[in-house]
């Protein structure tokens, strides 16, 4: 038992040795190190960029979900006492779930909170709002046909100047988003396969560099996961920093764009936080870098070592 | 320990460097390989090393058939090896001590220990006090001995020597066929091929002669 335990110390003794080796070939070569790893970190921050962005635009059509909701604005002559009947009439419909009324006064106070354009809205005449009724549709009538079907019905009563079920910009944004989601699909996989390159050719080089080296060590007895192993963990490395400092690119972007962001979204809704998943991304990139590296890498040795043999 | 039986070798370009070769060598034995220069030496050692493959006939070391072995266990085989080949074969951007370490390094020796037969091997071949020296600042008969330190390092059964003194003078000439005298002497079987006939004429050992390819009788 002990002495397995002494093994199994050198074992990993030996594999930090390599790992720190390792680490210090590439500080040998600062030069193609740091742009093999900037390379790594573009190829890492851009998706992981698009995809927070993604996520935000999904945060934002999500919370619009709940509208599954038709306006009734009504004519001008309906008054208030006319509200009951008629809301009770549309309350018996089986597509609708509940019915709200809203004077043209509470009209005018909510878009008075809403737009703040208190001096213009004191000095109207009087009030242009319509009444308005709001609608929510049972969950299992939002379908296009019912909902027009609907939508034509209540436009045919006389009280109703329009019927408006407005999803046309939610459904711009949700097939934003889905197209969104295949181009980081496919800018993902260019990117990883131009990481794969980077990190291969960089690793093909080392590998003639050192040649007669690897030669020697077959000589002697050395296997190929003996030979393997610094290029491996040179990947490990390339992975690792290029992680690190994609997350620095993004803190560089949120750093400048959170401010106009944050103005932009004030403007639309003001519940509205854009997120930048740092924490998640902090763990994420370099762990994508580093199965990224090790895999590239993992390539290029097998590809190049073969070949090499003592003569 | 190591037996030829109907050997053939031919290389890619279809050259037949050797055919149908039978001999062999018993353990603790000490043996020379002459012949011309192209006679087919350096081919015959690389097959044993497995650095060729033969084409044909069946390679015995240590009564096993090496030709079966699989390409992933060339590497321990070898390890029971000692190869002192024609061009040096070192790294000249390490020490002599890692260089000599090389193969314990490759064979996961722990450190004291690697130290330890380092410094006993090195001490065979009277380069102790040189370990912290790169390779460049020694003479041509030092790097000789280095790289012999490094074959012996691990203690392997089989020692075999490609024109170990091929660019040295006569004198250090002798001084290394003694060493390798010396690592017969405890028992390693040594076959070192060479076409230096005036070397080795006085010494009393076997000899195997090539000529292009074949045996001669
Ligand atoms: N890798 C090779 N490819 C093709 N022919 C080779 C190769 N190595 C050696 N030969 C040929 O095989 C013959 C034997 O070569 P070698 O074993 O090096 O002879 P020696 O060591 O006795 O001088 C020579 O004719 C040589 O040209
Ligand atoms: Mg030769």
């Amino acid at each position: 038992m002990n002495h397995i335990r002494f093994n199994l110390k050198v074992y990993l003794l030996r594999h930090l040795q390599v790992m720190l080796f390792s680490l210090g070939q590439l500080w040998r070569q600062l030069l193609t190190s740091t742009m093999t790893v900037l390379v790594i970190s573009i190829s890492l921050a851009l998706p992981a960029g698009l995809y927070i962005l993604l996520q935000n635009i999904k945060q934002v059509s999500n919370q619009w979900n709940y509208v599954s909701q038709i306006s009734l604005f009504m004519e001008y002559n309906f008054s208030d006492r006319q509200a009951n009947t008629f809301t009770n009439k549309l309350q018996s419909w089986p597509e609708i779930d509940a019915v709200k009324y809203q004077t043209s006064n509470k009209s005018l106070e909510n878009f008075r909170k809403l737009s703040g354009l208190d001096d213009l809205l004191n000095n109207l005449p009087n009030n242009p709002l319509p009444a308005t009724i709001i609608i929510n549709i049972k969950k299992d009538s939002l379908n296009p046909d019912t909902i027009n079907n609907l939508l034509i019905r209540l436009e045919g009563f006389a009280e109703v100047e329009q019927a408006q079920f407005d999803m046309e910009w939610l459904k711009r944004l949700r097939s934003i988003n889905k197209t969104g989601q295949l181009g980081i699909g496919i800018l993902t996989t260019l990117l990883s396969l131009s990481v794969l390159l980077v990190i291969g050719n960089t690793i093909r080089l080392s590998i003639i560099n050192r040649q007669s080296e690897i030669k020697v060590i077959k000589l002697v007895g050395g296997t190929n996961n003996f030979i393997n192993r610094p290029f491996l963990y040179a990947g490990f490395w390339f992975g690792a920093l290029g992680g690190i400092v994609a997350w620095f690119i993004l803190l560089l972007t949120m750093a400048l764009l959170s401010a106009p962001i944050n103005e932009l979204t004030l403007l639309y809704n003001s519940q509205f936080n854009f997120q930048w998943f740092l924490s998640p991304m902090i763990i994420a990139l370099p762990i994508s870098g580093i199965i990224l590296g090790i895999f590239s890498s993992w390539i290029a040795t097998k590809s190049y070592l073969s070949n090499i043999e003592p003569h | 320990m190591i037996k030829f039986i109907n050997v053939y070798k031919h290389y890619h370009n279809n050259h037949q460097a050797l055919s149908g070769l039978s001999f062999h060598i018993d353990e603790g034995e000490m043996t020379f390989l002459t012949g011309h220069s192209g006679a087919g030496k350096s081919t015959l050692l690389k097959l044993i090393a497995l650095i060729e493959r033969s084409s044909h006939g069946q390679i015995l070391i240590n009564n096993r058939n090496i030709n079966g072995l699989p390409q992933n266990k060339i590497p321990y085989y070898r390890r029971q090896i000692g190869l002192v080949f024609q061009n040096h074969y070192l790294l000249f951007d390490r020490t002599v001590f890692d260089n000599v370490a090389l193969p314990l390094v490759v064979a996961g020796e722990n450190h004291r220990e690697i130290g330890r037969r380092v410094r006993a091997s090195l001490d065979k071949v009277s380069l102790l006090g040189k370990e912290r020296s790169l390779p460049m600042v020694l003479s041509c008969g030092e790097q000789q001995r280095v790289v012999i330190a490094r074959a012996v390092v691990n203690r392997p059964p089989i020692l075999l020597a490609d024109e170990p003194t091929g660019n040295l003078d006569c004198e250090l000439s002798n001084d290394i066929m003694k060493l390798f005298e010396q690592f017969n002497q405890v028992g390693v079987t040594v076959f070192i091929a060479t076409h230096n006939h005036d070397l080795i004429s006085t010494l009393p050992y076997g000899r195997i002669i090539l000529q292009h390819g074949h045996l001669a009788q």
